[in-house]
């Protein structure tokens, strides 16, 4: 084999020869193997009628090897925080703690049954209630309940109870301001509690301004949602008198924690007026994504909102922990039982390694996105040029005339060994880069990070054709959406064993 | 104390700041108004080393209830876990990754998520299976959405012989809404739902059933999809114990239009109730007013097989107020541990399996009617059952709480006029020496 050839093949199946093929689960195994052996259990066979007995599912029969190889295989294909650096905004990657999943998978709580009487799971209901605890005083508010089960169940949660807190007071509300640097989940939310979205423009300083929020605050208008600090890694610093307004109004302040990262022991939510605020557990409290879930999405609430907590609420009496439904404005439940115990733990052992230094936590990330601002500057297009909090967001303006785009510079990325950050959000920049390298980075992974950034921006000058390649060190080269969307090819053979 | 999380020495820091221009970390909270920054050190009151957090946290496990024996099921199984599952789903390449949004670098997690639709979409008899809800309380909560959406109306019918707290998080779902009656249908003397008070909501959206039902009879499926789909309406049946469908006949099969559960028994710890997986499949007729992620295979630019998520014009990040649910993060990672579990079993051993869990819950019902209690209902159940308990039961079931054996939950708790009843389940992981032992227990 010639050099060039071979060069080929290693672009085509990725940067060793350890990029290895693998089949889909069904084209492996053989009927009548499997991965468990099963005891019989001694007792006699009690048929069931013919009217109900099925043939079970056509799950293909592997042998534990086979089913072993076949993830391991893919999982090499996956690039997760513990492979490299992770930038992606919004979505807080930070080193996810290995003790706290040694804490979840202890026996005592991984064994729980939900349904336990009080008395039998004392040690569990008591991590639900310091977790309630802890979070509550993290961002100064009065309670908080754990049952909501992610972010957007968080937000669901908090607007539910704002729904059910006017309804108590016999106000009759129709709208809800956002800022336009809202995530997706806010305005979907607002719509699932029957409120209708009203777009509050941001100002200058790409923040949200008391002028903009005075002239479209109403007596219809149920309250604000409010991400602080927001998308582009603003703090609104007029948040506080923005909730005044509201309040004076007879409104409410819903605040998405998505980016709390940036503000833990360094900010009071209840000094800002916050009335109800959710929390990623997975995001700030280092639980890890999981490739999508499950998440926690707990909410704080001030006292306000205290009696339309979901129930029901975990009580202390100052000698044992129990669950009490004595909440009759309760907006009810909203998970099967207690929430994502299993992440509330691993957080909940996040939290006490940190400590105090849950503020150092914070200035760490927003110390370490400033650095990231303060060396790609000049290299690309910073359409807010001031300090940032957490994350700072990039545009493709100076690439755009070499013919390159925010796609192709983080496919680049990719080929380099850096996962892209966030891209074409917030959607009030247009080609966003959106950049939150977490405080866990190092300082040298942050100028490798920072070295592929500028590379890739004189790459876009000298030889673009890089960039609309790319990646192609990878296991698969860029997917075709499109037909993705078009011919939905959702499941595999149903047919074949 | 160093914190092992934080890699910045004080040089870092000291170089950091003259990059960016600031004297101190301090400086770039300038932002901030002074009357709305935090005045006290928030959180845990001081930072604990890996040995000291093990203590503390290992002591409260002691009370946590996991060394208890839960002759209970009522949406939370004990089954066993292989080994491979819980070592191949803890690879920290599927465990730390985010959702695969850039597709080149998430393949493993999205082919193992094509393969979990497909997998469950095998296993519940429909024909498009989606990326996973929160748990089975919230897939049957979307479900009903989505039947509304689908069919452009409002009320929901759902049987009482739904989980409780299922049907508890279904109406806080559906309370802002002022315009949508929720009816329940109650019992027939069998356990299985009474369909002939479907007509008691006008132009039902959906009929929502679970089967096996909270009493863990089996329901006649078919002849609910024939009385709702006649009314017009969408079928959505549930599920709590997805070892059922090892040895029943599909909801797919029977008519369901949305099928919904939790696959918490697939392979996941109980973990006092949570995460679960929530489980939601559909008609592909359907599937655009389906919530959630879906994965779907493509080609890339060399003509190679691939995956990427797609038809995401249904989801809140590209639709905002117009999606079809606000939901984001999902259970991704539940899902890959039932896909791993699923894959282990197998048909050949999923079948056997279901098939010891119905034997051997048959035995325990057996040996506690020859103790004197009393059926309730003459339906087939499955791995669950209710039985009316014997005078002096209360007694023995507060002594075996005593030994941390919990056995029978009272079902007048959730449901006041069955004084007397209670649910039992019992799951491969109670052998038949086991199940003996404790029926001795049992002195009335």
């Amino acid at each position: 084999m010639s050099e060039s050839s071979g060069k080929k093949i290693a672009d085509q199946v990725g940067a060793s020869g350890l990029a290895l093929n693998e089949k889909l689960l069904w084209e492996r195994g053989r009927p009548g193997r499997s991965g468990m052996s099963i005891p019989d259990a001694g007792v006699p066979e009690t048929p069931l009628p013919a009217e109900i007995a099925g043939n079970g599912p056509n799950w293909p029969d592997l042998s534990e090897l086979e089913v072993v190889r076949h993830y391991t295989r893919l999982s090499t294909w996956n690039f997760g925080v513990d492979t490299g650096v992770y930038p992606l905004g919004s979505c807080t990657m930070k080193y996810n703690p290995k003790i706290n999943e040694k804490m979840a998978s202890l026996p005592g709580f991984a064994g729980a049954h939900p349904l336990l009487p009080d008395d039998a799971c004392q040690g569990a209901l008591r991590v639900l209630h310091e977790m309630e605890r802890l979070l509550a005083d993290i961002v100064g508010l009065a309670a908080a309940s754990l049952q909501p089960a992610a972010g957007a169940h968080g937000e669901l949660c908090g607007m539910l109870m704002i729904a059910a807190h006017h309804r108590h007071a016999g106000a009759k509300k129709t709208k809800i301001l956002m800022p336009d640097t809202a995530h997706g989940t806010n305005p979907a939310t607002a719509a699932m509690c029957g409120y209708r979205e009203v777009k509050v423009p941001i100002g200058v300083g790409g923040k949200l301004e008391l002028a903009a929020v005075r002239e479209l605050m109403d007596a219809e208008t149920a309250g604000i949602m409010v991400t602080n600090p927001n998308t582009l890694g603003v703090f609104e610093s007029e948040l506080a008198d923005i909730s005044a307004l509201i309040h004076e109004r007879g409104g409410l302040v819903y605040a998405d924690g998505a980016n709390l990262n940036a503000i833990m022991g360094r900010v009071d939510m209840g000094k800002m007026g916050v009335d109800v605020v959710h929390f990623n557990l997975h995001k700030s409290m280092s639980t890890p994504h999981g490739g999508g879930g499950p998440g926690s999405g707990p909410v704080a609430v001030g006292e306000a909102l205290v009696p339309y907590l979901p129930g029901p609420r975990i009580q202390f009496d100052g000698e044992r922990y129990f669950l009490s439904d004595a909440q009759p404005l309760s907006i009810g439940r909203l998970h099967g039982f207690h929430g994502q115990f299993g992440t509330a733990l691993r957080a909940y052992s996040y939290i006490l390694s940190l400590g105090p230094e849950i503020r150092t936590a914070s200035g760490l990330a927003v110390l370490n996105a400033n650095y990231i601002r303060a060396k790609l500057k000049g290299h690309y297009d910073l359409p807010y040029d001031q300090s940032c909090m957490h994350e700072c967001v990039f545009t493709d303006a100076k690439q755009k005339k070499f013919k390159v785009a925010t796609l192709d510079i983080v496919k680049r990325l990719i080929d380099l060994g850096f996962h892209p950050p966030t891209v074409y959000f917030p959607l009030v920049v247009s080609g966003a880069l959106m950049i939150e390298p977490t405080e866990t980075e190092a300082k040298e992974d942050l100028d490798a990070f920072a070295d592929a950034m500028i590379r890739i921006a004189r790459e876009a000058e000298e030889n673009p054709d890089i960039l609309h390649a790319a990646p192609t060190r990878t296991k698969v080269g860029r997917l075709d959406e499109t037909l993705a969307a078009r011919k939905p090819v959702l499941t595999g053979d149903m047919t074949r064993d | 104390m160093n914190l092992r999380y934080f890699p910045h020495t004080g040089d870092d820091i000291g170089e950091m700041l003259e990059t960016i221009g600031v004297e101190s970390i301090d400086d770039l909270f300038s932002a901030v108004p002074a009357h709305c920054r935090m005045d006290r050190a928030p959180g845990a009151p001081t930072a604990l080393s890996e040995w000291d957090l093990s203590r503390r946290i290992e002591e409260m496990a002691r009370t946590a209830g996991g060394d208890w024996k839960a002759f209970v099921g009522a949406g939370s199984q004990p089954h066993h876990i292989p080994a491979v599952v819980p070592a191949l789903a803890g690879r920290s390449e599927f465990l730390t990754s985010y959702t695969p949004y850039q597709p080149e670098m998430g393949q493993g997690t999205l082919q193992a998520i094509f393969e979990f639709q497909t997998l469950i979409a095998r296993l519940v008899g429909l024909e498009v299976a989606n990326a996973s809800m929160y748990d089975g309380a919230t897939a049957m909560a979307e479900s009903a959405l989505m039947a509304q959406r689908a069919t452009k109306r409002r009320n929901i019918v759902v049987s009482s012989l739904v989980h409780p707290h299922w049907r508890q998080v279904l109406e806080t779902y559906l309370a802002p809404a002022d315009d949508v009656a929720v009816a329940a249908l109650p019992a027939l003397p069998d356990g299985r739902t009474d369909l002939s008070a479907l007509g008691c909501a006008a132009d039902p959206a959906a009929l929502v059933m679970q089967s096996p039902n909270f009493f863990g009879v089996v329901e006649d499926l078919g002849k609910a999809a024939d009385a709702i789909h006649d009314a017009g309406g969408l079928f959505a049946a549930g599920f709590s114990e997805p070892f059922a469908y090892g040895i029943l006949k599909t909801p797919g099969e029977l008519g369901a239009d949305i099928v919904f559960g939790d696959g918490q028994s697939l392979g996941q710890a109980q973990s006092f109730g949570g995460p679960g997986l929530g489980i939601m499949a559909t008609k592909m007729e359907f599937v655009r007013q389906m919530p959630g992620r879906l994965v779907g295979e493509t080609v890339d630019n060399r003509g190679q097989r691939g995956f990427v998520l797609t038809l995401s014009t249904r989801e809140q990040h590209i639709r905002r107020a117009k999606a079809v649910s606000n939901i984001c993060s999902n259970a991704g990672h539940s899902a890959l541990t039932a896909a791993i579990f699923m894959a282990a079993a197998g048909r050949t051993g999923f079948r056997k399996l279901s098939r010891i869990n119905r034997d051997l819950a048959e035995h325990l019902k057996k040996g506690l009617l020859r103790k004197g209690f009393t059926e309730l209902f003459s339906a087939p159940t499955y791995n669950e059952f209710v039985l009316a308990a014997p005078d002096g039961f209360a007694a023995v079931h507060e002594a075996l709480c005593r030994k941390r054996v919990l056995l029978g939950l009272p079902l007048e708790k959730y449901y006041p006029e069955r004084a007397g009843a209670w649910l039992f389940g019992v799951t491969e992981t109670t052998g038949k020496d086991e199940i003996d032992a404790i029926l001795g227990e049992i002195t009335l």
